[in-house]
């Protein structure tokens, strides 16, 4: 604790010093517990008080944006979660106690859309990841113009989600899209990817595959590069290949990586939303005729924007946060695990 | 009900990027703006009074140079358009700031499909234009979607969607069909059924990669929108399972899903737009604000090859208000421009620029279409046909909930039928549950 205060406390000190405060200066001298002799007593208190509380005021934007923007609403959506709140009618919401969240609890769109949620964050994040460690694997090697290759990487990230996804609506297209024209030459009939219950999925999985690949690709490759090349070198001694290598060397060394890539695509994906609203077109909130690609995160906006029911909308946003607390608490409980065996 | 998605649609490339990624940036930096504005135009400058007009989509005021004309004719105003392109973003944000008494434009546009849940809940947030015009100016039917129980009336009529059926005569012909518009349109009066019979004898010759229709739900919506009893009665009250209309309306649709005459496209969807370009349906459900679509959608290929024939009953899909939220601090002003806006002049200007069909039948007399258009669409009688639709329009019983539960129809109910080969039944049960879940029963 004490080694981090000081660390906290010499910037702030030194650019306290810096306009020409000579008695600051002498402080930091002396160390900072005792005020250099000669400085009047309420300069030496505004200086302990500077000390105290300039790192809360430089910090404290980010806490004041925060509380505006994500605090206070979470809070009042929270409230209004207890209620009954139709946007046409604001002002005149009733309290509902827990009854939006029984009315989820019991409905089968809720149940659909979490397991939507759950089947669709499965088939994306497994495969993204995979793949990430692989294409990570591979910038590592020595290659020519590896620059290029990890700009390359990176620009399905920087791509929006609306331009991707209007793309890859047009390739899955039923009639005339290019993966229909594609599985007709293998003689597969085309397949109907909006409306079918797993093509649909699938196609939604794959805009986010692609977008996120590259970029978990990319941390994957910072995190390799900072493993020891000794390491392997005594593995090469001890006759390992480079698959050995990869197993034995790479993957335990990127394990806090791996779980904090797990952590955030987990996240992203319980918040699943862009993708498939576009794929799905006009309408696109209803996720499918049989709300086949419906997420949480559709069904939420649909009930609150498209229905207008913001009580139950609100009660959908809290119970989403539940989730993600439920698996965050998960993955803690693995990481501690993993620690401990390692 | 469907012409901001049209409007919207059209732009959707650009639209759903605008929309998502900077939508909730673009909502702060509005907000900003709204507040200046109001402040008495400080920005105008020179003592001007900034209005500001909140519209969806593309409204065709600033296309066809009306603002300039104003501002020209009255030089102490300045105007400033802030555009939202999908109404499904547009509205909500626009129901919010009503609520909250700030934020919103001088003139704010209402869209059909919305205007009841602004008559019936937003009411008090509007001023009064009843007074202030005279509205023999408009159809009565659209004075009464934008009035109140008590009489108040809180939009301004803009443009409407009166129905014809467009087809393509080129295919018609192959089909060994008739294709003079006049005989066409008494083969199918009165009926929508007879439309579809046409269908399946069409679907006998069918020139092969065509069909009939573009989608169950287009006919659905068509044979609806002729409807007086809908989603509603006429006391407000939910009747949607029992109504009359939307009976009709499923039976005919179901009659499409089922007989293979559909190409299986959703409205306003990138490959219904390649079906006009490849010319993968003969027939189109065409309110008036869909003849621009076709032009631009069908292109060079389809000059000629369209008509426009009047359609089995009047009806009436899309249509636009503009209303003066008594939260702005240039009522009068803002009142005024509404008015101007909306006289009949204007909208015949619009027409001629955006071909949105105006709502003051006063004006029809003197419409003229482009050239351009009536030559792409065989030199049809393309006025006096939406103008004879547009007279004979009945009045609806309209509900807050229209929106939401049509989408629970087409695009939950007849979709099943059509695209995932469930039963009728199976899509009417598949309707009822999302509807109940629409209405939190």
């Amino acid at each position: 604790m004490s080694s981090s205060k000081q660390a906290l406390a010499h910037p702030a000190s030194s650019a306290d010093a810096a306009p020409g405060d000579k008695p600051g200066a002498a402080g930091r001298a002396n160390g900072r517990g005792t005020p250099p002799p000669g400085s009047s007593s309420w300069r030496s208190r505004l200086y302990r008080w500077d000390m105290k509380a300039s790192p809360y005021a430089f910090i404290s934007p980010f806490f004041i944006v925060f509380g505006a923007f994500s605090l206070i609403p979470l809070l009042y959506t929270a409230w209004y979660s207890l209620h009954n709140v139709q946007l046409a009618d604001l002002d005149g919401q009733t309290w509902a106690g827990l009854d939006n969240y029984e009315n989820l609890l019991s409905s089968d769109f809720f149940w659909n859309a979490l397991w939507n949620t759950f089947t669709i964050g499965v088939i994306s994040t497994v495969p993204q990841l995979l793949m990430a460690i692989g294409l990570a694997h591979l910038l590592n090697y020595k290659l020519r113009g590896s620059t290029v290759w990890r700009v390359v990487m990176l620009t399905p990230y920087a791509t929006s989600v609306a331009a991707a996804t209007l793309v890859f609506v047009l390739l899955y297209s039923w009639d005339g899209g290019m993966i229909n024209w594609l599985l007709d030459f293998v003689g597969i009939d085309p397949v109907n990817w909006r409306e079918s219950d797993w093509g649909s999925q699938f196609a939604v999985s794959s805009i986010v595959i692609w977008r996120w690949t590259g970029y978990n690709a990319l941390i994957y490759l910072a995190a390799m590069q900072a493993i020891p090349v000794d390491l392997y070198e005594s593995a090469a001694i001890d006759g390992a290949n480079r698959w050995q290598q990869f197993i034995h060397v790479t993957i335990p060394q990127l394990r806090p990586t791996i779980l904090f890539t797990v952590v955030v695509s987990t996240i992203g994906a319980t918040q699943l939303f862009g993708e498939p609203l576009l794929f799905g077109g006009v309408s696109g909130s209803k996720g499918g005729s049989e709300h086949q690609y419906q997420t949480l995160g559709l069904y939420m906006y649909d009930q609150g924007w498209i229905i207008g029911n913001l009580g139950k909308a609100s009660a959908i946003a809290w119970s989403m946060f539940l989730i993600l607390l439920i698996v965050a608490v998960i993955q803690l409980l693995i990481s501690r695990r993993l620690r401990k065996s390692q | 009900m469907r012409t901001s998605t049209r409007r919207s649609r059209r732009l959707m490339a650009l639209a759903a990027a605008a929309a998502l990624t900077t939508g909730l940036l673009a909502g702060c930096a509005e907000d900003s703006d709204d507040g200046s504005s109001n402040e008495g135009g400080g920005n105008g400058g020179g003592g001007k009074t900034t209005l500001t007009i909140g519209t969806f989509g593309v409204f065709g005021y600033k296309q066809a140079g009306l603002y300039d004309e104003y501002m020209k004719l009255h030089p102490d105003i300045n105007i400033k358009e802030n555009v939202t392109t999908r109404t499904d973003v547009y509205w909500p944000k626009t129901l919010t700031r009503l609520q909250a008494g700030a934020g919103t434009d001088d003139i704010q546009a209402i869209e059909v499909g919305n205007v009841t849940e602004a008559v019936q809940t937003q009411a008090d947030k509007f001023v009064d234009l009843g007074k202030e015009v005279d509205k023999s100016q408009w159809l009565d039917w659209k004075n009464a979607q934008a009035t109140t129980k008590d009489g108040k009336l809180i939009g301004l009529g803009t443009d409407i969607g009166p129905m014809a059926i467009c087809y393509r005569k080129d295919l018609f012909e192959k089909a060994g069909l008739e294709t003079d518009r006049t005989k066409l349109a008494e083969q199918w009066k009165g009926d929508w059924g007879k439309y579809v019979d046409l269908g399946k004898d069409y679907m006998k010759k069918a020139p092969s990669g065509t069909k009939f229709v573009d989608s169950a739900s287009s006919v659905y919506n068509a044979a609806l929108g002729g409807e007086v009893e809908r989603y509603y009665d006429k006391d407000g009250n939910v009747v949607w399972d029992k109504s009359a209309g939307v009976k009709k309306a499923w039976d005919v649709a179901m009659d499409v899903a089922t007989s293979n005459m559909s190409a299986k496209l959703k409205q306003f969807d990138k490959p219904w737009d390649q079906g006009y370009a490849n010319g993968t349906f003969a027939t189109v459900a065409c309110p008036a604000w869909m003849i621009g679509y076709i032009q631009e959608k069908s292109g060079e290929a389809g000059k000629g090859k369209w008509d426009v024939a009047a359609a089995p009953t009047a009806a009436n899909w899309g249509g636009s208000f503009i209303g003066v939220p008594t939260a702005s601090k240039h009522q009068k002003e803002a009142v005024e421009l509404a008015k101007w806006l909306t006289a009949p002049e204007q909208q015949a200007k619009v027409f001629a620029k955006q071909a949105s069909f105006p709502s003051a039948p006063s004006s029809y007399s003197s419409l003229k279409p482009a050239a351009a258009t009536q030559a792409y669409f065989s030199d049809a009688p393309i006025t006096e046909i939406f103008s004879a639709s547009a007279k004979t329009i009945p009045t609806q019983y309209l509900g807050t909930k229209d929106q939401p539960i049509g989408t629970a129809i087409t695009d939950i109910g007849i979709l099943q039928v059509e695209q995932k080969g469930k039963s009728p039944e199976q899509g009417w049960d598949a309707a009822t549950n999302e509807i109940k879940d629409v209405l939190g029963q």
